[in-house]
């Protein structure tokens, strides 16, 4: 078979783009974008159950209805568009040919048959098992199928995408190490392999369990496995939605990392620590010892966390050491003021960052502390954290990229360019209120996965403050704006991909490479001599001012966590 | 070169490290290691932590042994309606001190149970059947209860008042309705 070797070079940006990488790029875009509005009507249904006036569905189509948002959202949004990234961060960063586009397709394949089925298996009930699916609750079948198929499809996938990287290196198509973003791809990649390893070791035994062929799987196992495959799969999140951070930062400004050695070393302990992550989930759990739950829900004395906090700091200090560099020197903050707020691509990251760190960072902290996970497990915290983490964190920057994307690799210009101004704003908004009253209520007890918290008819249930319930509402308030923050978002990329104009240069065509050698760019004069990106000794003093802000509220909040543990009963 | 080219030098691990960077990764590790050392800080001078003693066990062995508690001291019966159906709960009351045995179901918690404020009792926890979660409100203590392990907890009930036990693990269709009282009464 002959390979496809046929690129164009991207007018806007300068970089080769591979014909069939295009192609998988795209398709792996339209079906997460896909998974993003099924999920999405879903989580309107969601708001507006556990937003008690409209309180719309029955609780068995509440439950049926969360189970189908957690996987929608959490797995296949937000995998499909991971991969879509992995493409692109190997084979466009690269400007090298795929590696073997039939295997990808094979994989992409499998990942919408699995997701397919998954979905099926929910919809016709019976599977309302939650994202979770903690045994001994049973959901049928095709539920793990559907699950065990996607994972083979995405693992796929990353080896596609580990392939890419030897065929760039050894068709010389780059000059020494591989850019940043793509290293960070790297990072995303090996913990995904780790993730689905640990996905199969746990879902293929529920699956025969399921068809009758093992009796019996121990709760707390499960628990312990399948969260080392659904917490590393947000460390893989983590990971690529970082590397969007970079991405963007050096899209829209021409960013130079602060240091290249800093930020991939802060990647490299991603790999190593992030994995142990599965004891945030069992501090409160039976037959574990407190030693085993210190050490790994700490990820080894906060080095996972040390690395978030890294790039914290130096995806901001990247661009504002560019802003200064372009003349925005006055003050602490004028390179942050003077920054491109009307471009969704800029703001949606920046934003991205912000909600990422001060609201699902240090809320991820408190709860992944031992002793304090006792107040806050399985309420509507933990949502809150994660609404922080996941959407305001990983889909927002996601969406922020897209923005990007679809001039660059769709060629099409944006739709409602106005809207989609506007769009990361309402968006974020949205989801800011939301996480931060689930956080609330949570603080207050409320608990997560629940269809009444009124206990309407029952003589035993409790009656939660009033205040409880009004952050309820409030969250239902964010969430109906992220809705429709995210509908905007979806009318627009729906709108540009298909009916956008189309973007035609007039000097486009399609360029054959000859044989195995892609012409490398020559290396600018002089680089050596800038070696990094800060050229001052103190280049980013309005970014560490930001640091020092969110350290203060950092230690502020878990110490405030502290003396609230203090005053609940005594346990031993 | 921006973070989407390659780094000017092959070897990025020898380029220099920003000032800025570097004085935050050390005011980072040290962050770190203080929260780090608050955990077994709490476990010493703390009162609120677990006990690490669990055990495995069995509905049956565990049934029994809640059984054998709920007629020895039982003091009272309630009668209360969950969803249209009359349930007739026992209220036990245990002597300080004693072990106290609490049995999570569908979508049920088992006996009811009376406390002295100020004493120190062992609860011992475990579900019959799925995974529950045992919120007591409005202290807001949440532990995770599994089925097949017995969970065992020295708590020490503070103030005297009605509490409620919630549960906060999704559980199924009835999830929401699975919720109980616990009485702390003043020490006599």
């Amino acid at each position: 078979m002959a390979l496809n070797r046929m690129f164009r070079t991207c007018p806007m940006t300068g970089l080769r783009v591979h014909q069939p990488a295009e192609a998988l790029i795209k398709v792996n875009a339209v079906a997460a974008v896909v998974s993003l509005l099924v999920g999405g009507v879903l989580a309107l249904l969601v708001t507006l159950t556990r937003w008690k006036a409209p309180g719309m569905l029955p609780p068995e189509w509440y439950y049926l209805v969360l189970t189908g948002h957690g996987l929608d959202m959490l797995v296949f949004w937000i995998i499909f568009f991971e991969i879509a990234i992995l493409y692109f961060a190997s084979s466009i960063l690269l400007g090298c040919r795929l590696a073997a586009p039939g295997m990808a397709w094979t994989g992409f394949g499998l990942m919408v048959i699995g997701a397919i089925m998954n979905n099926v298996a929910v919809f016709r009930g019976g599977s309302s098992v939650m994202f979770t699916s903690y045994v001994p609750m049973q959901a049928s079948p095709e539920f793990y199928l559907g699950l065990i198929l996607f994972a083979v499809g995405a693992l796929i996938a990353c080896f596609v995408f580990f392939g890419t990287l030897v065929v760039g290196q050894q068709e010389r198509t780059y000059n020494g190490s591989v850019p940043l973003v793509t290293f960070g791809a790297v990072t995303a990649a090996i913990i995904a392999v780790f993730t689905i390893a640990s996905g199969a070791i746990i879902l293929i035994p529920t699956f025969l369990w399921s068809i009758g062929l093992i009796d019996h799987i121990d709760s707390l196992m499960y628990r312990a496995v399948w969260w080392a495959f659904g917490h590393s799969s947000q460390q893989i999140n983590v990971a690529a939605h970082v590397s969007v951070w970079y991405a963007v930062a050096a899209i829209v400004f021409g960013a130079k990392p602060m240091s290249e050695k800093v930020s991939r070393l802060a990647f490299l302990l991603y790999i190593m620590f992030i994995t142990i992550a599965s004891a945030h989930h069992l501090l409160v759990d039976p037959g574990l010892t407190s030693n085993w739950k210190i050490v790994n829900t700490s990820y080894a004395i906060y080095l996972a966390v040390l690395a978030s906090m890294v790039h914290g700091l130096t995806v901001p200090g990247a661009i504002e050491v560019s802003q200064r560099q372009k003349g925005f020197t006055r003050g602490l903050f004028e390179w942050l003021r003077k920054a491109p707020w009307g471009n969704p691509v800029f703001s949606g990251m920046f934003m991205s960052l912000l909600g990422f760190g001060f609201l699902g960072g240090i809320s991820g902290v408190i709860m992944g502390t031992e002793q304090l996970n006792l107040i806050i497990h399985n309420t509507i915290y933990v949502p809150g954290h994660f609404h922080a983490t996941v959407v305001l964190g990983t889909t927002l920057a996601f969406m922020a990229v897209t923005y990007f994307v679809i001039p660059a690799i769709f060629r099409r210009e944006l739709s409602f360019p106005k809207l989609a101004q506007w769009q990361p704003y309402l968006f974020g908004l949205g989801m800011t209120m939301l996480s931060l009253f689930m956080m609330g209520a949570g603080t207050l007890g409320v608990p997560r996965r629940h269809w009444d918290i009124t206990f309407a008819g029952n003589t035993l249930g409790f009656e939660f403050p009033g205040v409880a319930h009004l952050m309820m509402a409030l969250m239902g308030l964010g969430g109906l704006l992220a809705v429709i923050g995210g509908a905007i978002y979806l009318l627009v990329v729906v709108h540009s991909v298909f009916l956008g104009k189309k973007i035609t240069t007039p000097d486009f065509k399609l360029v054959r490479v000859a044989e195995g050698m892609a012409a490398v760019p020559a290396r600018p004069a002089g680089a050596a001599l800038q070696a990094h990106g800060g050229v001052h000794a103190w280049a980013a003093p309005g970014t560490f001012t930001l640091a020092m802000v969110f350290l203060t509220t950092f230690v502020l909040y878990y110490f405030i966590n502290w003396k609230y543990l203090s005053t609940v009963w005594p346990l031993k | 070169m921006s973070a989407i080219q390659p780094p000017e030098s092959r070897v990025w691990w020898k380029q220099p490290v920003e000032p800025l960077e570097i004085t935050w990764i050390v005011i980072a590790f040290v962050w770190g290691l203080v929260m780090f050392a608050m955990m077994p800080y709490w476990h010493v001078f703390g009162k609120q932590n677990l006990a690490n003693e669990a055990y495995r066990s069995t509905p049956e062995a565990f049934s029994a042994k809640t059984q054998a508690m709920i007629d020895k001291h039982t003091v009272r019966e309630e009668t209360h309606k969950v969803q249209d159906v009359e349930l007739k709960i026992p209220v036990v009351r245990p002597p300080a001190g004693a072990d106290v045995y609490l049995i999570a179901r569908l979508w049920q918690w088992w006996p009811m149970l009376e406390l002295e404020a100020g004493q120190t009792y062992k609860l011992h926890l475990m579900s019959m059947d799925w995974l529950h979660g045992f919120s007591l409100q409005p202290e807001n203590i949440n532990i995770q209860v599994h089925p097949g392990y017995e969970h065992i907890l020295q708590v020490q009930p503070t103030r005297a008042g009605t509490y409620s036990i919630i549960c906060n693990e999704y559980c199924g269709i009835n999830h929401h309705t699975m919720a109980s009282r616990l009485y702390v009464v003043e020490k006599k």
